[in-house]
């Protein structure tokens, strides 16, 4: 029978990889989701068939709550609102993890990892561990939720003695588990959580809103190592597997962000970029000119005698929900004989591939969309770039002005393009807090406004 | 110096073995006893401890290539598949949630299943629905 389940454990674990080599390209990517469907099921009913569980009902209960909690949110949520579901969902990831642990401490028989009181001492390592883990995502997830959700401030909150203040509490939980492991007190357990959840909170609260794609991505490799350290105590392989598998899934994210910023995790961790400070410094010494603002009549007439337009879409065509009306726009334009492409910036949107999925969500075929590095040199020969609530990852002052705050972040070569068309609601700068020398050149026009409002105006002055 | 009789000697030397044997055996018995208990725990633990970490450090490279390979454009839907995929701590919480009688402990797993449950299906629905939109030109 253990051996039996073992086996049934290890078809589970290769269902998940399965899963995550799915979505190595689009076509392949449904069979992988489920791939992973059938490994869950497999290593539901395989642990629903050991000896331990006596009772069901509180069980199919908890699956029914839960399943149909689950059910209606994926079902209503909107798609420009996934990187706040995505944040609510490492959250309980993270508080399943510490109740299972404590759960663990109560009943260690039950794990087969010793008896109340006297639990095994590598067992209690990696049950504090769980737990902290565990913890640290709770509330972490929270506030990156709250921060999405617009229901907190997306700027970095940052208050004196901030990282000492982290790295005190880091201490403490070390010792904690020093203390539980000695002396097998549940206090000593509880202190661990509070410790814990605590530091998710203030870990998390100094990183702006730009940052959230590696916030979400840490978020979601941290739920793996919760899980991993959660398959320690159980002496199961699936949960150890499959926690590293998303760990690794979460780090590797997170460097691509990192990178597509051009800056260190540690930079972004210890947070606070884009705040006041380099909001000041940038709008000091900002390069001045003339600014062309042009109607959607000029706009619509320029693309339509263009051959190509590359389209640069940003987290402003998510918040304006301005993907439906994009893709109209490129129907036109695609109707009367011009190339239309997209080009998609590692960091842009709140997630990563956030906006892959916005533009897929509006129907347009993903062979049009393109990666950076696959299409910037692309912008050289097009005629127009159109420029749909991005900013920072178009500036070249990335690539020619090293004191600027986003020197060396890898940018969409916009200003290559004949014509280059923004749509913002104004004038302010970008998250960076850098100012954008694009707006000031003369083959730049300014579209101000809504990108939704803006965008079904170009469509219609298309149409007439 | 008076020899011993044989006799009595080997009569001695034979109690002696009994008594001897006897030891041997209570030893036995008594090592039987104990060993099981602490070795089974404590160098149990120790292995799966090492055999754990074997599979985590395998898992890790695993999870390394296939994560890179998955395309740019997918990475939101891998989002939500390991977060749904994580879940599977599930299967801890089953555990906490499965004896008979109500106990703290049992508590604790019901809620864990709760939680685990909003992510497994929420979390393979929402990537269901974000892989449904991905077509390519002309479809």
């Amino acid at each position: 029978m253990e051996t039996l389940s073992a086996l049934l454990y290890l078809v589970a674990s290769i269902c998940f990889i399965m899963a995550l080599r799915g979505l190595s390209s689009p076509e392949t990517s449904r069979q992988g989701n489920i791939y992973g469907m059938v490994g869950m099921t497999i290593a539901i009913l395989t642990t629903l068939a050991s000896p331990i569980v006596q009772s069901y009902w509180m069980i199919v209960l908890g699956i029914a709550i839960g399943g149909a909690i689950g059910y209606v949110v994926a079902k209503k949520i909107e798609m420009t609102a996934l990187p706040q579901l995505v944040a609510a969902f490492h959250s309980l990831v993270g508080l399943a993890a510490v109740f299972v642990a404590l759960a663990a401490f109560y009943s260690p028989e039950a794990y087969g990892i010793g008896l109340p009181g006297a639990i095994a001492k590598g067992s209690l390592v990696e049950m504090a561990l769980g737990t902290a883990v565990g913890a640290i995502t709770f509330t972490g997830s929270i506030v990156a939720f709250a921060k999405l959700q617009g229901l907190v401030t997306g700027k970095p909150l940052v208050f004196p003695m901030q990282h000492p203040l982290n790295a005190a509490l880091g201490v403490l939980t070390v010792i904690l588990i020093g203390w539980l492991v000695q002396s097998n007190a549940d206090a000593a357990l509880w202190l661990i959580v509070a410790v814990s959840l605590a530091l998710g909170f203030l870990l998390i609260l100094p990183i702006g809103g730009a940052d959230m794609p590696v916030v979400i991505s840490m978020l979601n490799s941290y739920s793996g190592w919760a899980a991993c350290g959660i398959g320690f105590t159980l002496q199961n392989n699936l949960l150890i597997i499959t926690g590293a598998l998303v760990g690794s899934s979460g780090a590797i994210l997170s460097y691509i962000m990192c990178k597509g910023m051009n800056r260190s995790i540690f930079n972004v961790i210890l947070g606070g970029f884009g705040g006041e400070a380099a909001g000041a410094a940038a709008g000091a010494k900002g390069p001045q000119g003339s600014v062309k603002a042009g109607s959607a009549e000029d706009a619509a007439y320029i693309m339509k005698n263009a051959q190509s337009v590359i389209v640069v879409p940003g987290y402003g065509m998510a918040v304006a929900q301005a993907q439906h009306a994009l893709r109209e726009m490129a129907d036109s334009l695609k109707h009367e004989g011009v190339d239309v492409k997209y080009a998609i910036h590692p960091v842009a949107g709140r997630m990563p591939g956030h906006m892959n999925v916005l533009l897929a969500e509006a129907n347009v075929p993903y062979d049009e969309v393109f990666e950076l590095e696959d299409i910037n040199r692309d912008f050289g020969t097009a005629d127009v770039a159109f420029v749909i609530g991005a900013n920072d990852v178009t500036n070249p002052a990335a690539k020619t002005d090293p004191s600027s705050a986003i020197y060396g972040m890898p940018i969409l070569d916009v200003e290559k393009a004949k014509t280059v068309f923004f749509i913002k609601r104004g004038m302010a700068a970008g998250y960076a807090g850098v100012e954008n020398e694009l707006f000031f050149r003369p083959n730049t026009m300014m579209l101000f406004g809504d990108a939704k409002k803006v965008t079904e105006e170009v469509v219609k002055a298309m149409e007439a | 110096m008076e020899h011993p009789d044989p006799a009595s000697n080997i009569a001695a030397f034979r109690q002696t073995l009994a008594a001897l044997t006897n030891q041997v055996d209570a030893l036995a018995v008594q090592v039987a006893q104990l060993s099981p208990v602490p070795v089974t725990e404590t160098a149990g633990h120790g292995s799966f401890f090492v055999t754990g970490l074997t599979v985590l450090v395998l898992a890790c490279f695993v999870g390394y290539y296939v994560v890179w390979r998955v395309t740019p454009a997918l990475h939101s839907p891998l989002m939500a598949v390991t977060n749904a995929v994580s879940s599977v701590i599930i299967v801890g919480a089953l555990v906490a949630a499965g004896p008979a009688g109500l106990d703290f402990s049992k508590v604790l797993g019901f809620l864990a299943v709760i939680l685990a449950s909003v992510n497994i299906f929420g979390g393979f629905l929402v990537t269901q629905r974000m892989l449904s939109m991905f077509k390519k030109k002309g479809k």
